[in-house]
C-alpha cells in the first residue's frame, strides 16, 4: 500500500448553533482516489473547506506526509501543496489560457512579464494533460470542459500533492467526464493524492479506489469501493442499518388517493435538467419524489409550477393539457410550490409575518385587489395558530424567526392561497425534529381531510417513506422507478436508487 | 414618554431632526425666517413659502425615485425627461410674443407628462426586460435625453409669453398659495392613495428585498420593475411643467439640471437603502424638502451659488452619516461603553430569536 499522504484527525468545525463537523478522521494516500460522499449538510464541503483553509478549524489536527499543517487562506493551503478546483469553474474568461494558467504568479523578466515563456511552459502544461490547443487565445473559446482541464493544469502546476476536485463533472457530458477521468487516473499515477466529490454514485464507482463517508457532520466510515455494494454505501448515507428498514418503516395513516387524476405529465423533459419523466397524482395523495441530490427532483417540481419550461411533453391538469409558463399559471390551476431554498427562494426576510404570509394570496388576486388590513390581520392569525407558528407578533420581521417557523410561514403564504396540489420541496431540512413530525403530519392530514394533493421531495428517507403513498425515484435526472403502496420502503427506493443492484 | 419612544424609533424621526435642526439654525440666524406676509393682490410670501415652493418640483421626482430605488434600481435619466417635458409644453403652447397658445394649455401639458411617460416606459424596457444593469441603462436617456430636448425646441431657449402658462409655478390670481404646492400634495396623496388602496408598496419591497422569492411567490417581478420605471418617468414628466413654468422658458440645457442627484439624495435622506427593500414616502418628502431648505438657508446666508454645492457636500455627509447603522452602532458602544455598569444589548436580540 502506498504511503499515506494526508491524514486529518477528529477534525471539529463548530458554527454558530450547528456542528458542522464532529470528530472526522479523514486518510488519503498518493495515488488514491478518494471520494466525499453524503447528502446535503453532511459535511463534505465543510472538510474540504477546513482542508483548504477557508474555514479555520475548531479541534484536531492535520498531517500532510507526517508534518503538521494549519493553512489559514486557499492561498497557504496552495503552498503547501493543496489545490481545488471549484465546481464552478473560477477562471477569468476574458484573459488568455496561459495568463490564467499563471495569473499572480508570471515568469517575469527584468521585471515585466515574460510572454514567451510564459505561454510556452502553458502549452508543456497541458500537453502533459494530452490537452492540446491554443493557449493565447482568451478562456472563453473553449468549452466548459476544456476550462474544467485549464483548471486542473493550474491547480497540478501549483501543487503536486493533492488535488480536489468539487463536483468537475455536474456540468459536463459523457464524452468530456471520460476526458476528465482520463486526465485524473494519469495524474493518479503520477503519485497525486485525488478528493473526488460528486453526486454521480456510477462515476464514483468508475473512478475512486476508496470513498469516505459522511452523514450529519459525523465520519460513518471509510471503505473501498470495490468491497462497498452501491445499495450499502446509499444505506450508509442516508443513514440506515440494513436490518432495521423494515421495522423504521412501519407506519400509521397514510393518504388515500382518489380515483380522480389532478395532475398528470407525460413524457415531460426539460434541456439539462430532466428527461422524459411521466407520472401522474390523485387527488388526496402524497407523492414523493425521491432520488439523491441532483437527481432531477427539484427539477421536476419546478416545472410542475412553471419556474421552468418543459421542452418536451406535456402536462394535463384537470384532464386539459396546460403550457405552464411562469409560476401565476401554475398558482391559477391551484398549485403551490414551498421551494427548497428558504432563504433565497421563500422568505422575504425584511417582511413581516404577516406581509409574508399574504404574499402569494395577493400575488394572485392581483396588485388592484389589495386585500384589506383587517382580512390580512384574520388570515395571519388563522394561519399562525392553525400552523402553531411561534412569533411573538404578527408584524415580526420573519428573519428573526427560527429556520422552522420561516418554514411554517411559508407553507402557510401557500395554505392562504387555498391550493389543490401543494409542492413541499424539501420542507424539513435543517429544522428541529419536533417541527419535522408535524410538518410530515400535516401533509398526511391535508390529503385525508381536504384531498389536496401534495407532491413531498426530501432527502430523508425514513421521513418519505413514512409520509408518502407513492414514490417516483430518480436518479440522474431520469425516472427510474415508481414505488407505491405496500412496496415503499427504505429498502426498495434505496435498490431504485443504486439501480436495481443490491 | 412611551409615545416618545415609538416616535423615536419610527422610520420618520431621523429625516425630522435633521429638518428641525436646520430650520432652528435657520430662525436663530436668518432674519425673518418665519415671517410670512401678504402681498397687496393677496398672495402669502416669506421664505417658509419660498422652500415649499421651491421644493415641490423636487418632491415629486423624489416621489418616483422612491419606488424604484426601493426596488434596489435607479432612475438617473430624470433630470433630462424633466427638460424633454418642458421642451414638448413650451414647444406646443409656443413662443408667440403676443401671447397667444397655439394649442391649448392643458393640450400640452397632458403631452408632456405623457412623454414623460414614455420615457419611464423605455428606461422601464431596459431594466425590466432587457435586464440592463439600472445605472447604465438610464444613463442613456440621461445623456441623450437633453440632445433630444434640444432637437425639439431647435436648440433655442423657447420662451412662453401666454400668462396662464406661468400660473403652474406661480399664484393663479386670487389664491393665496403657489399652485406648484398643490400640485405637490396631490402627487403626494396620489402616491399615499395607491399605497393604501393597491398592493403596488408590498410588491415593490418584496421585489426590492427579495426578487427570488418574489418570483416564486408569482409576483411579475417584471412588470413591477417595469411599472416603477414608468411610474418614475410620469414623475419626472409632471416636475418639468413646474420648472418651465418656473422661468416660462424650455431651456434644454438647464431646466432639470442635476435634479437627478438631489432626488436620489431625498429618497436617500429620508432613510430609504439605497440597496432597496423598504422605502419610506413620508421621509422622501422630507428629504426633499430639507435639501431646499439648506439650498435657501445658504443663498440666505450670502453663499454664493458656485460655493453652494461644498456646503451642502459638507451638510449632506453629516446627515449620512447621522443615520448610517454602522455609526449608530459605534455611538451605541460608546454609550455602552459609558454606562458598563448596564447590560449590554443583546438582550433585544434573543427576545426576538425566541
Amino acid at each position: 500500500m502506498e504511503k499515506v499522504l494526508l491524514e486529518m484527525r477528529q477534525i471539529d468545525k463548530i458554527f454558530p448553533g450547528v456542528r458542522a463537523l464532529s470528530k472526522v478522521d479523514f486518510t488519503l494516500r498518493a495515488g488514491e482516489i478518494h471520494s466525499l460522499m453524503g447528502e446535503n449538510g453532511a459535511g463534505k464541503s465543510t472538510l474540504v473547506k477546513v482542508l483548504t483553509g477557508v474555514y479555520p478549524r475548531d479541534g484536531g489536527t492535520v498531517l500532510l506526509e507526517g508534518k503538521e499543517i494549519a493553512p489559514r487562506t486557499p492561498k497557504e493551503a496552495q503552498e503547501c501543496g493543496i489545490s481545488t478546483v471549484y465546481q464552478e469553474v473560477n477562471l477569468c474568461p476574458n484573459l488568455s489560457v496561459a495568463e490564467n494558467i499563471f495569473i499572480g504568479r508570471e515568469p517575469k523578466k527584468h521585471g515585466f512579464i515574460d510572454w514567451k515563456t510564459m505561454n510556452k511552459r502553458a502549452g508543456e502544461l497541458l500537453q502533459r494533460l494530452n490537452v492540446n490547443i491554443d493557449v493565447t487565445r482568451t478562456l472563453d473559446n473553449y468549452s466548459v470542459a476544456m476550462q474544467q482541464m485549464i483548471a486542473i493544469a493550474r491547480a497540478v502546476d501549483v501543487s503536486a500533492k493533492i488535488l480536489i476536485l468539487d463536483e468537475p463533472t455536474s456540468s459536463l457530458d459523457e464524452q468530456e467526464t471520460q476526458r476528465l477521468f482520463k486526465i485524473i487516473r494519469q495524474l493518479q499515477q503520477q503519485g497525486m493524492g485525488i478528493i473526488f466529490i460528486s453526486h454521480f454514485l456510477e462515476q464514483i464507482y468508475e473512478l475512486c479506489d476508496r470513498v469516505t463517508v459522511l452523514r450529519n457532520g459525523e465520519l460513518v466510515g471509510a471503505y473501498d469501493v470495490a468491497k462497498l455494494p452501491k445499495y450499502e454505501l446509499i444505506a450508509k448515507m442516508v443513514g440506515k442499518e440494513l436490518s432495521a428498514v423494515e421495522k423504521m418503516d412501519a407506519l400509521e395513516e397514510k393518504s388515500q388517493p382518489s380515483e380522480e387524476v389532478l395532475l398528470a405529465a407525460k413524457h415531460i423533459s426539460c434541456t439539462g435538467q430532466l428527461a422524459d419523466v411521466d407520472m401522474k397524482i390523485h387527488k388526496g395523495e402524497v407523492i414523493g419524489f425521491a432520488g439523491l441530490l441532483g437527481s432531477g427532483r427539484t427539477e421536476l417540481a419546478e416545472l410542475l409550477f412553471g419556474i421552468n419550461q418543459i421542452t418536451k411533453g406535456e402536462i394535463e391538469v384537470r384532464g386539459t393539457t396546460l403550457n405552464i409558463k411562469n409560476p401565476m399559471t401554475a398558482m391559477k390551476q391551484k398549485i403551490a410550490f414551498c421551494p427548497e431554498d428558504r432563504k433565497e427562494q421563500g422568505i422575504v426576510g425584511d417582511l413581516s409575518v404577516r406581509e409574508n404570509i399574504i404574499l402569494a394570496m395577493q400575488a394572485k388576486d392581483g396588485m388592484f385587489r389589495h386585500i384589506p388590513y383587517k382580512e390580512q390581520v384574520r388570515i395571519a392569525d388563522d394561519c399562525i395558530k392553525l400552523l402553531n407558528i411561534k412569533v411573538s407578533s404578527r408584524e415580526q420581521l420573519i428573519r428573526n424567526l427560527s429556520g422552522g417557523n420561516q418554514q411554517k410561514v411559508i407553507i402557510a403564504r401557500w395554505l392562504a392561497t387555498q391550493p389543490e396540489l401543494l409542492i413541499l420541496d424539501e420542507p424539513t431540512r435543517g429544522i428541529d425534529v419536533g417541527t419535522k413530525a408535524e410538518i410530515q403530519k400535516m401533509a398526511i392530514a391535508l390529503a385525508r381531510q381536504k384531498g389536496m394533493a401534495v407532491i413531498f421531495i426530501s432527502s430523508e428517507m425514513d421521513e418519505m417513506v413514512r409520509t408518502c403513498t407513492k414514490l417516483i425515484v430518480l436518479r440522474d435526472r431520469r425516472k427510474v422507478a415508481e414505488i407505491a403502496n405496500e412496496d415503499v420502503s427504505s429498502d426498495n427506493v434505496m435498490r431504485a436508487i443504486a439501480g436495481g443492484e443490491a | 414618554m412611551e409615545a416618545l419612544k415609538k416616535f423615536s424609533s419610527s422610520s420618520l424621526f431621523l429625516p425630522l431632526v435633521a429638518l428641525a435642526v436646520l430650520i432652528i439654525f435657520n430662525v436663530i440666524f436668518v432674519d425673518g425666517f418665519l415671517t410670512i406676509q401678504m402681498t397687496e393682490d393677496g398672495r402669502l410670501y416669506g421664505r417658509l413659502i419660498d422652500i415649499l415652493t421651491r421644493s415641490s418640483s423636487l418632491i415629486i421626482l423624489a416621489l418616483g425615485m422612491t419606488f424604484v430605488i426601493a426596488t434596489s434600481g435607479i432612475d438617473i435619466s430624470v433630470g433630462a425627461v424633466v427638460a424633454i417635458s418642458a421642451a414638448v409644453v413650451c414647444m406646443l403652447i409656443g413662443g408667440r410674443g403676443d401671447g397667444v397658445p397655439e394649442h391649448s394649455m392643458v393640450l400640452a401639458m397632458l403631452a408632456a407628462v405623457l412623454v414623460g411617460i414614455l420615457c419611464g416606459v423605455w428606461n422601464g424596457f431596459l431594466v425590466a426586460k432587457l435586464k440592463i444593469q439600472a445605472v447604465v441603462a438610464t444613463l442613456i436617456l440621461m445623456t441623450a435625453g437633453r440632445g433630444v430636448a434640444q432637437l425639439m425646441t431647435e436648440g433655442q431657449i423657447i420662451t412662453v409669453y401666454y400668462k396662464p402658462f406661468s400660473y403652474i409655478a406661480g399664484t393663479i390670481p386670487g389664491n393665496v398659495l403657489p399652485t406648484n404646492i398643490f400640485i405637490a400634495a396631490a402627487m403626494v396623496l396620489l402616491v399615499v392613495f395607491l399605497m393604501k388602496k393597491t398592493s403596488i408598496g408590498l410588491f415593490v419591497q418584496s421585489v426590492g428585498i427579495n426578487p427570488n422569492a418574489s418570483r416564486f411567490s408569482g409576483i411579475n417581478v417584471t412588470m413591477v420593475i417595469f411599472l416603477v420605471y414608468a411610474f418614475s418617468g410620469f414623475c419626472a414628466g409632471v416636475s418639468g411643467l413646474l420648472e418651465s413654468s418656473l422661468i416660462r422658458a424650455a431651456d434644454a440645457n438647464n431646466a432639470g439640471l442635476n435634479m437627478e442627484m438631489d432626488a436620489i439624495l431625498a429618497v436617500a435622506l429620508g432613510g430609504t437603502l439605497l440597496s432597496g427593500g423598504k422605502f419610506y414616502i413620508g421621509g422622501s418628502v422630507i428629504g426633499a424638502i430639507t435639501i431646499q431648505t439648506l439650498t435657501t438657508t445658504m443663498y440666505a446666508l450670502g453663499v454664493s451659488a458656485d460655493q453652494l454645492p461644498v456646503v451642502k457636500a459638507i451638510a449632506v455627509v453629516i446627515i449620512c452619516l447621522i443615520q448610517s447603522k454602522r455609526c449608530q452602532e459605534m455611538f451605541d458602544a460608546w454609550k455602552a461603553h459609558r454606562h458598563s455598569s448596564t447590560d449590554s444589548g443583546t438582550g433585544e436580540k434573543a427576545v426576538d430569536k425566541a
